[in-house]
């Protein structure tokens, strides 16, 4: 057996295979299906600082080799995160981290630290990055001066392992990338959604009820691994590579172009168990390859 | 306990145009399986279908193990799914949803279209139960009812048609069937039909069940995409649903 194991910042992953936020619920949803103590982290749903209704009906919208959605953040806030959700999956052998979001930097300092406190949440990944909401989300994440304000307001109350979740709607992320590791990230992971559209052209009328949404899924691969391979090597702390991945050789395009991690999104949806057949996955290449640790092959192009 | 499950397709029957229905078989023993519980099917082979389709149980026969889906086809996940044939694999994440309460003494069972699906292992497990329900099918059209012989051998079953080619003329909720005293009505079908029978059930004070049908992304109330408004704010109809107690849909109903 390979050694599979990465390290982000002071976290050690059992293997590199996490959970994107938002696709995974709290990871109890996926129960019957998977051990989840198989996965190297659960990142569990986009929490805010109040419960939010997220953008009405419809929200999703398959399209080729993909879907969009427009969510909208829909969750039960952090305090009910804190007093009903963390008792039930607290004691899961894996590494869980909250996605934090907000409206305002207050409110992702809210939640941070609410998070902080709770012993068994080792990271959060600092969603700077949601394209489906009114007000902050994406608009931290698309200006460098914006995304190193919160990230440092947040450094400052929050003590753990400080992942910062990157949009790709932006000229040069690596800019954006640069500012957040300068603020005190410890690690930055993308890419979130590509802001997408389409449109019913039998009713005539866009397929969202916000017109715009967040593109996930296989056709998003290409991109999300470009802008993997250059923030790897623009910044000194690890990189977690998300975009499409639905297989093992998806996961070690991300490994190769230099991510330390990878995360699963929208693959869940069509095979509830593939986290585990995407670790599987990995040894069966460390086998093939002779390879004795997955850190050989991460950043290697 | 849900589970992810490769099926072989053991009959394939064409009903009319748009119907098909296939009856599933795997080696292993059905799980509990409540009447108004879907399945997600993976669609195979498509250059343009990405995502499981959500279809629900039409029928369960324990003796012989076998589950069948009785589908529509309406788009390109159904129209891939058409073209399967028998001995084909299919493979489902399933049971999935809250089904029906199968409460009451005197129901009635209101289905339209696609919608008639679920109600036909509905009403087999009221006879489980010893109660013989009352079943209204309709539909644009004759051929778009697709099944009917077997509810006959269930229960007393009318059927409504807007242009009088089977049954009454008209829709359901002016079928001479329709209003006579029930106790609880379960409904299926498209959104007006259900509102319509929804609010009839309201205003009668007679408990009043309707299963909606939302696009989902994954079934399992993971994605947050199939919510409908409901008076406790949006809920996901994968997971609460699909089936819903009409009190609880009063915005749903308004609009």
């Amino acid at each position: 057996m390979a050694n599979l194991s990465t390290r982000i910042h002071n976290l050690t992953l059992k293997n590199p295979v996490l959970t994107a936020s938002g696709t995974f619920g709290y990871g109890e949803e996926f129960a019957d299906f998977i051990d989840l103590a198989q996965l190297g982290g659960i990142i569990v749903k986009g929490t805010t600082g109040e419960k939010r209704q997220g953008n009405p009906y419809p929200r999703m919208a398959e399209t080729p080799a993909g879907m969009l959605n427009a969510v909208g953040l829909q969750n039960i806030g952090v305090e009910a995160f804190c007093s009903e959700v963390y008792p039930r999956i607290k004691e899961l052998d894996t590494n869980i981290m909250v996605n934090v979001s907000g409206s305002s930097i207050e409110e992702y300092c809210r939640v941070a630290e609410a998070i902080d406190s709770l012993e068994r949440i080792p990271a959060i990944e600092l969603n700077i990055s949601c394209p489906n909401v009114k007000k902050g989300g994406m608009g931290f994440g698309t200006n460098p001066d914006m995304a190193a304000q919160v990230v440092n307001a947040v450094r400052r109350v929050y003590h753990k392992t400080l992942i910062v979740k990157l949009t790709p709607n932006v000229t040069s992320v690596v800019d954006i990338a640069k500012a957040v590791e300068q603020a005190g990230a410890d690690s930055v992971s993308l890419i979130n959604t590509l802001l997408g559209m389409a449109i019913d052209v039998e009713r005539q009328r866009p397929c969202l009820s916000t017109i715009t949404g967040g593109l996930s899924g296989p056709c998003v691969k290409p991109v999300a691994v470009r802008m993997v391979w250059q923030v790897a090597h623009a910044v000194q702390i690890p990189v977690i590579g998300l975009g499409g991945i639905t297989t093992a050789a998806d996961a070690l395009e991300f490994l190769m172009a230099g991510a330390k991690a990878v995360e699963v999104g929208t693959a869940n949806f069509i095979d509830p168990a593939v986290t585990v057949k995407i670790i599987d996955g990995l040894q069966d290449y460390c086998l093939r390859h002779h390879i004795d640790d997955i850190n050989d092959i991460i950043g290697i192009i | 306990m849900k589970q992810i499950t490769d099926f072989t397709i053991i009959r394939r029957q064409q009903l009319g145009e748009s119907y098909f229905s296939l009856t599933l078989r795997h080696p292993g023993l059905l799980p509990p399986i409540a009447a108004g519980q879907f399945v997600e099917v993976e669609v195979c082979n498509s250059r343009e279908v990405l995502l499981r389709r959500p279809i629900s149980i039409h029928d369960v026969d324990s003796q012989n193990q076998t589950l069948s889906l009785l589908i529509q086809t309406v788009g390109k996940g159904t129209r891939r799914l058409a073209d399967l044939r028998e001995g084909d694999t299919l493979n489902l994440v399933y049971p999935l949803g809250r089904g029906f309460a199968v409460a009451g003494a005197n129901p009635l069972l209101v289905g339209g279209g696609a919608g008639i699906a679920p109600l036909l292992y509905l009403a087999k497990c009221y006879r489980e139960k010893g109660i013989r329900p009352t079943i209204l099918l309709g539909g644009r059209t004759e051929a778009l009812i697709p099944v009917r012989e077997e509810f006959e051998a269930i229960g007393a079953t009318g059927c409504a048609t807007e242009d009088g080619s089977l049954g009454e003329k008209g829709l359901v909720t002016q079928h001479s069937l329709f209003n006579l005293g029930y106790d609880h009505i379960c409904t299926c079908g498209p959104t007006p039909m259900m509102k319509a029978v929804g609010r009839h059930a309201l205003a009668k004070g007679i408990p009043c069940e309707v299963s909606l049908e939302n696009m989902m992304a994954c079934g399992i109330g993971a994605c947050l995409c199939c919510v409908t408004d409901t008076d406790q704010g949006h809920k996901c109809v994968c997971k609460e649903g699909p089936v819903f107690d009409v009190a609880r849909l009063t915005k749903w109903l308004s609009i």
